[in-house]
Order: C-alpha cells, then structure tokens, then sequence
C-alpha cells in the first residue's frame, strides 16, 4: 500500500517536470505557429502583402481586419537587412518577431518621426562586426538587434474606414525590405509611388 | 514483476500529469502577468521580449502574432462585466469610453479568432468609424440582428470574444488599474 501511494507521489513530481520540459519546448515543435503558416506564403527577405483578415481566409488567427497587412520574412545569414516603409496617412507600424514569435521590437510612425521608416536589421554579432566610423556617420540610422536569425518583420497601415483600404494597401506595397549590399548601389527602381498620375497630353 | 508494474505506472502517471496540465495551460493560458479590467484581459508582457513560458505556449499553440509594446496592446474579453459569457443570440452594450490613444480599433471573433461571416461584411469599428455622443462616449449594440447606431452583427453564433485593441498608447506594463486605462462596460442587455 505504502509502495503505491509512493509511486503516486513519484508520478506527479515526474508529472511536473515534464510539464516544465513541454511548455518550454512547445514553442519549438510546435507547427502551426505563426511563422510556419506564413513560410509558405511568403518570399524570404522580400514583402509579401498578406490579404486582408476575412471569415474565409485569415492566415493568421485573431487579425485584425481593419489593417493591411505585409509580411517580410527574414534571414540574416546573408547580411543585414535594410527595411523602409513609407508612412501612410492614418497609422503605420512595424512589429518585428523572432523565429518563436517573441515580439522584441516595434515602432509605430509617430516615434519613428519621419515620413519614411527606415530601419537597419542584424544580430547581434553584425552589429559588433561594423566599423567603427560608419556607426558615427550613420548616427541617425535605427538600428535593430536581432536575437535570431530568421523571423518576421510585420508591417501594417491603418484604414481607419473600409474605403481607405487601397489606400493602405499601396502604402504597404512601396515598403522594402532587402539584404544590404556593402557597395552603396547606385539609385535604381525605387518602387514608383502608386497613385499614377493624370495622363498628360502626348507627345 | 511487480517493480516493472509500479515504474510503468509511475511513468504514465507522469505523462497524464504532465502533458495534461500542459495541455491545460496553452489553451485556456494562465493567470500570470494579466492586466484585468472589468470584464477585458490584456497581456502586457506578450508584446516584450519579456514573456512568460505560458504565454509563449499558448502564442505558439494558437498561431498569432501577439502585437508589440510599441504599436499597442489588446485586451480582450469573453464575458460581459457579471461574468455570462457573450452570446451571438443576445443583445450586447458596450458603451463607455476608451483609454487614450491614437486609434483603437473593436474586433469580434469566434473563440478560435476566425471572424465571422456577415452580410454587411463588419466584422468591428474602428475608433473613426464609430458614431459617438456630444460627450465623446459611445454605445456599440451587438446582436445577430440589425439595430440602430453602432450595430455589430454576431451571426447569431453561441460564443464569440470581443478584442479591444489600442494602438499608440501610453496603456502597458505600468498600467494598473480602472482610473489609468478606462474600460468600456459590457452589459448583456437581454435575450430572445
């Protein structure tokens, strides 16, 4: 009897140590988080738009379907990233996510200060590896830790009403998000601002 | 044989004990680090690096993407303020005011965080959209059927969650309590 109620006793502790174990690695195994539903429907280091939250399609879980969304998938390993967004008329935020979800930094348009977010990405080890004099020179440049590698970079705009959409989305469609290139390339096809103007009488 | 039978039983004991609770825990959450507010429940901490093993769980379980500390936080509620559950066949207020900030934005969702299909296609308002009163406040009616003013319809579905979500707000980990971040009332105003 008092070999049971030992045995009892042993199974819970062991109980509880395998619930520490599993809580802490469900983050790790886990296959329908975030970044596993978006690989599939995202290029990596580029900006894929994500269709707007509705009943029959939300990609993600608890959306919110007032903002357009955009996604940019990350992978450090090639060189840090270079992110601009361009700050559209409502509100517009960033929200950047590790491999498991951890949300360690965001920044909406107002702290960012300027018509245009433009933010450096890179680990840690990166960071450490840039010269000395062009961190000076570049002191007006945000740059960001990132505590991994891969992960998501989250962009969204507001449409504070349904009609202000398109308005939203084309806003999200001129952000970029690239692996930085050590030579400074020459300006190229910056993505063209999307409303076309009026067409002017020919030539 | 009978110390082959008591490991064994130990063992599944062990695993019941363990992955059950674990289960438990990345599905309903837990109570650490909530802010509560009336009926609304916002997790500060799941916008930081900051966050706690069951909350990361439960992130991962679920899918989402919990939204920064620099963009906002989101509260949410399942019940109205005497602790019923919301329910799409009944009449729900929301009135009041909210904390301050830039945008806010209400959302309804089925308890899996799907929205739910409507002819108007409104799945929530957003802090513009709203029709308030000469004092700022406003009155939200949710129910399956159309009403006047600000109606959201439920579709008639047995439970849904409200999320209330602020976006640029000094709201956060330093909030407390009613008097720093005035919640909206939900009341059930009456079923059919």
């Amino acid at each position: 009897m008092i070999r049971l109620l030992f045995t009892i006793i042993a199974g819970v502790l062991l109980g509880g140590v395998v619930h520490l174990v599993s809580v802490l690695a469900l983050p790790r195994i886990a296959t329908q988080d975030a970044y596993s539903r978006l690989t599939p429907m995202t290029r990596l280091n580029a900006v894929t738009p994500l269709p707007v939250a509705d009943p029959g399609n939300s990609p993600i879980p608890f959306m919110d379907p007032a903002f357009a969304m955009a996604v940019c998938r990350y992978d450090l390993s090639g060189g840090p990233i270079k992110l601009t967004v361009p700050v559209s008329q409502a509100y517009t935020s960033v929200s950047f996510y590790t491999r498991n979800e951890v949300a360690y930094y965001a920044i909406n348009d107002r702290s960012a200060g300027r018509r245009v977010i433009e933010l450096d990405l890179m680990t840690e080890a990166q960071h450490n590896e840039l010269p000395e004099d062009e961190e000076v020179t570049a002191a007006d440049r945000l740059i960001i830790d990132s505590p991994t590698t891969t992960g998501l970079i989250l962009l969204k705009a507001l449409a504070p009403e349904p009609g202000l959409m398109p308005q939203a989305q084309a806003t999200l469609a001129a952000s970029n998000c690239k692996v930085q290139t050590d030579a400074p390339a020459p300006k190229q096809e910056e993505p063209a601002p999307p409303p076309p103007s009026p067409p002017r009488s020919k030539r | 044989m009978r110390l082959v039978f008591i490991t064994v039983l130990a063992l599944v004991l062990a695993t019941v004990v363990g992955l059950g609770s674990t289960y438990v825990t990345a599905t309903r959450g837990t109570e650490l680090g909530t802010l509560t507010i009336g009926a609304w429940t916002a997790r500060p901490k799941n916008g930081t690096a900051e966050v706690d093993p069951y909350s990361r769980a439960l992130i991962a379980r679920s899918g989402e993407l919990p939204i920064g500390t620099g963009d906002g936080i989101a509260f949410s509620a399942t019940t109205d303020d005497r602790k019923k559950p919301l329910d799409g066949r009944c009449d729900v207020v929301v009135s009041g005011v909210t904390p301050a900030a830039r945008f806010w934005t209400l959302t309804l969702f089925d308890r899996k965080g799907h929205l739910i299909a409507n002819s108007l296609q409104r799945y929530g308002f957003t802090s513009q959209e709203i029709i308030r009163s000469s004092d700022g406040s406003f009155e939200i009616r949710i129910a399956a059927r159309s009403r006047a003013g600000n109606w959201l319809p439920t579709g008639g579905i047995e439970r849904y969650a409200l999320m209330l979500r602020l976006y640029d707000t000094p709201v956060g980990v330093a909030t407390r309590t009613q008097r720093d971040a005035p919640m909206p009332s939900i009341t059930t105003a009456g079923c059919p």
